[in-house]
């Protein structure tokens, strides 16, 4: 292991081992929080129970048609608005100002609108992302090699054959990027707003146990959504670093 | 430059425009009981804004963001030049901070809760957890990236860390440094309203979930447009402030 791997793995080490100490020696007391050892073998239970397989369908169904979603709408919508200059001025304040905005303030307008079902939630988880996809796509088109289109209008390829054969590929580690965002925010949008207000999933899980003070279930909940985003973030992030070592970036 | 600001000017207003087209032409085909219309929606914010039973909420909001700001600003260029400086610890932290960047924090909001109790403090940690990672990676790659001969001249004067800090890094990473405080004043204010929205008996957050809960759509809609043209209007100015001290630099 290399020295800043040894010193990552210590810091996390000695982080849980301070929690530990702690929680045990009564500092923290056990209605605020449980020791880890005590976390990790609720949540094997919890997992081995099988209660929670329905909750964990749910939030990962809704997470993964949003990003769907948005992987698709924003590769298109970037792609169009690349071509379309005025429309991509445009738009140029909202991309810039949109992070800034609280997307969540839009839920309670959803579900008056669309009810409370999984709908408001995946838009949510869809809005979050979508926009990252655009911007990253846009990035992406505009690094495209000069060479590339010329060499396409010389086969003299259609606007859409240019679009899926050159410019897409060429842009592809930008469009890697924006899709790493995008999971990101699509596993945020959809745990986020279950939390707030839903009728199941695992953030509704965890705010149910938080309102009847049950840690029991309440910590180990927490814990796997925290290693399943970790573990995705960084498996996404790994195959970024590939992607662009190959191309030499 | 005026040309530049102009066009851009003339794009936030086309923006504007189209957006209120958007929001009209979705009233004309839902109706008043799912949305009410854009002018509808003004003359309720006018009344929501001269009565007295806003400016409670709108303080506690603002009070609760002003307090998590400053402490992320404190905290975020602390643990920033930290990690500029110290470079092991930089390389072995920087991940791990990118990584929490990813994961939905609102699942950690009970922990919070539950240590610090439901409040002001609660939201405020909250927010800091939101708005202090921005300010930190932008002040660490900003440390980092100083030119070293801007350093050597520094250690040729036997300037002190601190007066080094003062006079050297601090000048130098100022168009960075900013752009890390720009976008963790949008992450904060997003951190204190998601706070609120989850479990409080104040602010703008709460105003918006009561809003749901006795089905007063108006009052949902006027809240949003608040909060999202206080966000894209404060984010603008920032923007811009930023873009000028890049050009400087």
């Amino acid at each position: 292991m290399s020295r800043v791997a040894l010193y990552r793995a210590a810091v996390v080490a000695a982080a849980i081992a301070l929690l530990e100490v702690l929680c045990l020696t009564g500092v923290i007391d056990k209605i605020t929080m449980q020791a880890p050892h005590l976390i990790a073998r609720d949540l094997w239970r919890l997992l081995a129970s099988g209660q929670m397989n329905g909750a964990i369908a749910k939030t990962a169904t809704n997470t993964a048609l949003a990003l769907v979603l948005a992987l698709c709408v924003g590769v298109v919508a970037g792609a169009l608005i690349h071509r379309w200059r005025g429309l991509r001025d445009t738009l140029e304040p909202l991309f810039a100002t949109y992070y800034a905005v609280p997307v969540f303030a839009f839920y309670p307008f959803f579900i008056v609108v669309f009810g409370l079902g999984d709908l408001p939630q995946i838009l949510i988880a869809f809005m979050l992302g979508v926009v990252a996809m655009i911007v990253n796509t846009l990035n992406g088109l505009d690094r495209v090699p000069t060479v590339l289109l010329k060499t396409a209008r010389i086969m003299r390829l259609s606007p859409l054959q240019t679009a899926l054969r050159l410019t897409l590929p060429a842009a592809a580690p930008y469009i890697l990027t924006g899709a790493k965002l995008a999971v990101a925010y699509a596993f945020i949008g959809i745990i986020g707003s279950e939390f707030i207000l839903s009728r199941g999933g695992i953030g509704y899980e965890i705010s149910f146990a938080y309102t009847n003070f049950d840690n029991a279930v309440m910590y180990p909940l927490i814990v796997l959504i925290l290693i399943a985003s970790i573990a995705i973030n960084s498996v996404l992030g790994r195959v970024e670093r590939t992607l662009l070592a190959r191309r030499g970036m | 430059m005026t040309r530049r600001s102009f066009a851009g000017a003339r794009n936030a207003l086309t923006l504007v425009v189209a957006l209120l087209l958007l929001w009209q032409g979705v009233w004309l085909l839902v109706g008043d009981v799912a949305l009410p219309s854009p002018l509808a929606t003004l003359r309720y914010t006018a009344k929501l804004v001269s009565g007295d039973t806003f400016y409670p909420h709108l303080y506690d909001t603002m009070r609760a963001f002003a307090i998590a700001f400053a402490l992320s600003v404190v905290i975020g260029l602390f643990v920033g030049f930290w990690l500029g400086f110290d470079k092991l610890s930089g390389d072995a932290l920087e991940p791990m901070i990118v990584t929490f960047y990813a994961i939905p924090k609102l699942t950690l909001y009970p922990i919070l809760l539950l240590a610090f109790g439901l409040g002001l403090s609660a939201k405020v940690a909250f927010g800091v957890i939101h708005g202090v990672i921005p300010v930190i990676l932008f002040t660490l790659a900003a440390v980092r990236n100083t030119k070293p001969i801007l350093l050597k001249t520094g250690h040729v004067l036997k300037l002190s860390r601190p007066q080094m800090v003062r006079w050297i890094l601090f000048p130098a990473a100022m168009p960075e440094i900013f752009t890390g405080l720009r976008v963790g004043f949008s992450l904060t204010l997003i951190g204190s309203l998601l706070a609120e929205m989850f479990a409080s008996q104040r602010g703008l957050g709460y105003l918006l979930m009561t809003g749901i809960g006795l089905h007063n759509i108006e009052l949902v809609m006027s809240v949003t447009l608040l909060i999202v043209v206080f966000a894209a209007a404060v984010s603008t100015v920032l923007l811009m402030i930023d873009k000028r001290l890049h050009r400087q630099g």
